[in-house]
């Protein structure tokens, strides 16, 4: 079974959020969508500064098998992106809740992370799929 | 309902991720696709392909039937157990599969084709083959397991033991020889040096044990695609059809002209298209910058004042060269050079021949 940690909030298309302070949140893909990808090549990375819509794709997850759009639950600015993943891609294998992140985001409606799903929650989805 | 080899336990027992492959369950990887591709690179790895066809062809007409039947000429083939690569074709050119066919007499050829299309393979071979009045024998009874890469043949002499080990010495590639139960065959889908190893299937899970006790990485589908790849070998179904010609998927070199006065089926069809040189042809593309080529995407370039289009028909990450390549289906007037529309931006390639890792070394 995946690891799940409860601290964080989920998406069905699975990833996961991590919320900080100041309105900011940290998004990866979850270690449950990096075993179905398997072994990652390239992550297409956006534009720092760029402003998201809440659903809209914000990275594209190359493995060698696919590429998978990831897409942001939340609208907001690009504040950060993982630079780390150019070189070692494969962190989102060995370390998706860690050094696997992918963006950092500047939320613009706050109120958006309610409609997120909590770990409890996100094991449910994947012991039905 | 989908079909298991008998490995597949096996499989299962070795973390095997499993996948529906053309109404098999096979394994597409062990945990790493690129460590299951380097381990082929760079030592010994096996592949399960008991999903594969293998049919042998008995009667005094064999040899007549399978002129007919295939592009390439099985009369090159005088020293038993010698192997061809060929396509079969219908009468439109059109490739209906490829496949290996090893002369073991005569009167006795064994051919071995692909599990995507095996109803339909079987239907046409069959047609043919009671036209001429001979016997078609499916082998339902063997599986096979393919061991490749640099220290594949003195692993797979290790399990053997040293009898069997000194009738395989000196058997150059794409032969076959049969060793008590073990039919044993110099050929391979990756480039490297290895064996296909057709044995009955009560004893296939002992030997896959005996390989991997051996040392023998089990490799799956994802490692099998990418090898296959480098080494500049055709998938099908992706980089050729029935709507193909074998001129068009780089397969020119497999059809035997001469005589003049064999005929085979689609070889009408074909010297029309060689004469009108209006196909188009297969090459390799390269990228070494950042993303990943994928079948489907558009291949672009100018010539002769206009814009030509092509698209990718095979395309992945090169885990031995470090970047993407790809096989395109281009017309002719390509260059040296192109581009790929990658979710709409277009990224510049380098146009080589389609064949990109010999041994382990970059050839491109």
């Amino acid at each position: 079974m995946s690891n799940i940690p409860s601290e964080l909030k989920y998406t069905t298309s699975h990833e996961w959020i991590r919320v900080e302070e100041n309105d900011e949140v940290v998004l990866g893909i979850t270690e449950h969508a990096q075993e179905l990808l398997g072994d990652m090549v390239f992550v297409e990375l956006p534009e720092v500064g760029r402003e998201i819509d809440a659903g809209e794709d914000c990275a594209v997850a190359e493995s060698v098998k696919a590429a998978s759009d990831i897409y942001s639950p939340v609208g907001g600015e690009i504040l950060a992106v993982n630079e780390d993943l150019e070189d070692s891609p494969e962190n989102v294998n060995s370390d998706p809740f860690g050094d696997g992140w992918i963006v950092r985001i500047k939320l613009s409606d706050p109120s958006e992370l309610a409609e997120l799903l909590d770990a409890e929650a996100y094991q449910g989805l994947l012991e039905d799929e | 309902m989908s079909r298991k080899t008998a490995l597949y336990d096996k499989h299962l027992e070795a973390g095997a991720k499993m996948v529906d492959f053309h109404g098999w369950e096979m394994p597409i990887n062990y945990g790493s696709q690129l460590e299951e591709h380097h381990a082929v690179r760079r030592d010994a790895g096996m592949f399960d392909v008991s999903h594969m066809t293998v049919v042998d062809l008995q009667g005094e007409k064999s040899q007549a039937m399978l002129r007919y039947l295939l592009a390439n000429d099985v009369a090159k083939l005088k020293t038993p157990g010698k192997a061809l690569y060929s396509c079969m074709l219908n009468p439109q050119g059109g490739v209906i599969d490829d496949l290996i066919v090893y002369y073991l007499a005569d009167d006795h050829y064994r051919m071995v084709v692909n599990s995507a299309t095996r109803e339909k393979d079987l239907a046409w071979i069959d047609q043919q083959a009671t036209a001429f009045g001979i016997e078609l024998i499916e082998r339902t009874e063997l599986a096979m397991i393919a061991v490749q890469g640099p220290n594949a043949v003195a692993k797979v002499g290790a399990v053997l033991g040293e009898d069997r080990q000194q009738q395989l010495e000196g058997m150059k590639p794409f032969f076959g020889r049969q060793l008590g139960d073990l039919f044993i065959a110099s050929t391979g889908y990756t480039g490297e040096k290895g064996y296909e190893i057709l044995v009955p299937e009560s004893q296939i899970t002992e030997l896959w044990q005996a390989l991997l006790d051996a040392g023998v990485a089990p490799c799956g589908l994802g490692a099998r695609d990418t090898l296959r790849l480098e080494a500049g070998m055709n998938l099908y179904g992706q980089d050729m059809d029935e709507q193909t010609s074998p001129l068009a998927a780089n397969l020119g070199w497999t059809i035997a002209w001469e005589p003049e006065d064999r005929d085979f089926i689609g070889r009408e069809a074909l010297l029309s298209y060689k004469e009108g040189q209006d196909t188009d042809k297969m090459v390799g593309l390269i990228m070494e910058s950042k993303g990943v080529l994928r079948p489907g995407q558009a291949v672009v370039f100018e010539a002769e004042g206009r814009e030509l289009r092509g698209v990718i028909t095979s395309g992945s990450f090169s885990p031995t060269l470090g970047y993407s390549i790809a096989f395109a289906r281009v017309p002719r007037q390509i260059g040296e050079q192109a581009e790929v529309e990658i979710r709409n931006k277009r990224v510049a390639v380098r146009v080589v021949k389609a064949a990109f890792v010999r041994n382990g070394q970059s050839i491109c």
